[in-house]
């Protein structure tokens, strides 16, 4: 699985990428979780408002700081 | 795996009670009863904040309410508690309003208006859609690649972090509704006018080249649906992440104010900032531009310089100018725009914040 975490790193997107690797520890699974802050990178995937999550390709949450929950569903 | 899955389903940190779960129909009355309930004891309580605040200060502490404590004393224990609960409550309301305005949404609407009329809407969504200033960069490419105009993208980047709800009931509480209104009016003007001057000038080319090559589709991101459970769970999110976040600037800056109340005398900043002053509006837009802050900071320093005498026309400038100019987000802005745009738009919005200054000094 491929979590990718977009933001330009102002608090509410660190949060967002705490919330997601404490997730993946839990869920015991095998996933990488990259941190993207480049704007051009951001774009592509059509992310218009930060924080933003996307795992494998597709978009899961944009504009805000997913929780526990959230997570817990996506990485079933 | 999980399948696709439109909504991005928000479950609460705290479910507001375990019992509003399941039955969904019956429960609704019940909630909008204890809703109901709520605003009557707010309206109530903050109907006894003036007399509370008398007679604590007066008999209580027994302070002559002539005297420069007492003065100060009694306004901060009024000013406090009515700006937290004027905050609560409109930041609980906005909330819920802005799930249904993602910037995702309000780029669908923008994207097919002709420019005048997106101007006015891009600067009317400007103040319900959520916005965070570091996301302007991905807000910007998103609209303009999208196939916003550019003066109208300008129009929702000037107005969102101007015109917003803490800005208003901070002025509303601690200056009345009058000027929390002017400041409303001229704000979106200053966003329409600004945003659609940049339009004209036909400055597509100064965007950076691989923004303009870009092309996004504006169903890219699914929207998000909720249930009113969500959207007023998420208005009680916004609150504590807001008010969390505020509270001290408000305290602080009424404290600040309330010394100014009781102890500077009168007329103090007239020949600084006063109507006298012809250089004062210049003076204050440039040197709000590379102070950064937000509404909450800048109030009540607001309120303390205008009940020394300082001009009305001057002060909007002054906190147009800290709020809507700042020098962090033109330099985010500039990994998307070339320099000569960059410097449009902060001479079109500076001189649309200049006329404001001199026209309320001016008329008022």
């Amino acid at each position: 699985m491929e979590i990718k975490v977009m933001g330009p790193g102002c608090p509410k997107c660190a949060e967002a990428e705490k919330i997601v690797k404490d997730a993946v520890a839990k869920a015991g699974i095998a996933a990488t979780v990259e941190k993207i802050t480049d704007f051009q990178e951001m774009a592509k995937y059509g992310v218009l408002s930060t924080p933003a999550v996307v795992i494998d390709g597709e978009i899961k949450c944009v504009g805000r700081v997913p929780t526990a929950n959230d997570l817990a569903g996506w990485l079933k | 795996m999980v399948e696709i899955n439109n909504c991005c389903t928000v479950s609460p940190d705290k479910p507001l009670a375990p019992k509003t779960e399941v039955p969904q129909r019956p429960n609704r009355l019940k909630n909008i009863m204890i809703g109901l309930g709520g605003l009557v004891v707010w309206f109530v309580a903050y109907k006894q904040l003036l007399p509370f605040s008398k007679y604590f200060t007066f008999e209580i502490l027994g302070l002559s309410s002539a005297s420069h404590l007492g003065q100060a004393i009694q306004f901060f224990v009024y000013d406090t508690p009515k700006v937290m609960m004027l905050l609560t409550l409109v930041v609980f309301g906005v909330g819920i309003i802005r799930t249904f305005f993602t910037p995702e949404r309000t780029r669908k609407i923008l994207a097919g208006k002709r420019e005048s009329v997106g101007n006015v809407f891009a600067a009317l969504l400007g103040i319900v859609t959520p916005f965070c200033s570091c996301s302007a960069v991905p807000l910007f490419i998103g609209f303009v690649t999208a196939g916003v105009p550019l003066g109208v993208t300008f129009s929702f980047l000037i107005s969102a972090p101007m015109v917003n709800e803490i800005a208003l009931v901070l002025l509303y509480g601690l200056l009345g509704w009058k000027i929390a209104a002017l400041y409303l009016v001229t704000g979106l003007l200053v966003a329409i006018v600004a945003g659609w001057t940049i339009g004209r000038l036909g400055m597509e080319n100064h965007i950076e080249d691989w923004v303009r090559e870009m092309r996004t589709n504006v169903d890219d991101v699914p929207d998000e649906c909720h249930s009113w459970r969500e959207r007023v769970q998420m208005g009680l999110a916004a609150v504590k992440d807001i008010v969390g976040k505020v509270w001290i600037y408000v305290v602080a800056g009424i404290g600040v104010g309330a010394a100014i109340h009781g102890y500077v005398p009168e007329g103090f900043m007239v020949s600084i900032m006063g109507k006298g002053a012809w250089w004062s509006v210049p003076a204050a837009v440039l040197v709000g531009i590379p102070m950064y802050s937000n509404a909450a900071g800048i109030v009540p320093v607001i309120h303390a310089l205008l009940e020394k005498g300082a001009a009305l026309g001057t002060v909007l400038a002054f906190m147009m100018s800290v709020i809507a100019l700042s020098l962090p987000e033109t330099v985010i802005l500039r990994k998307v725009l070339k320099p000569r745009l960059i410097a449009t738009f902060v001479g079109v919005v500076g001189c649309g914040i200049l006329l404001v200054g001199y026209l309320f000094n001016l008329l008022i």
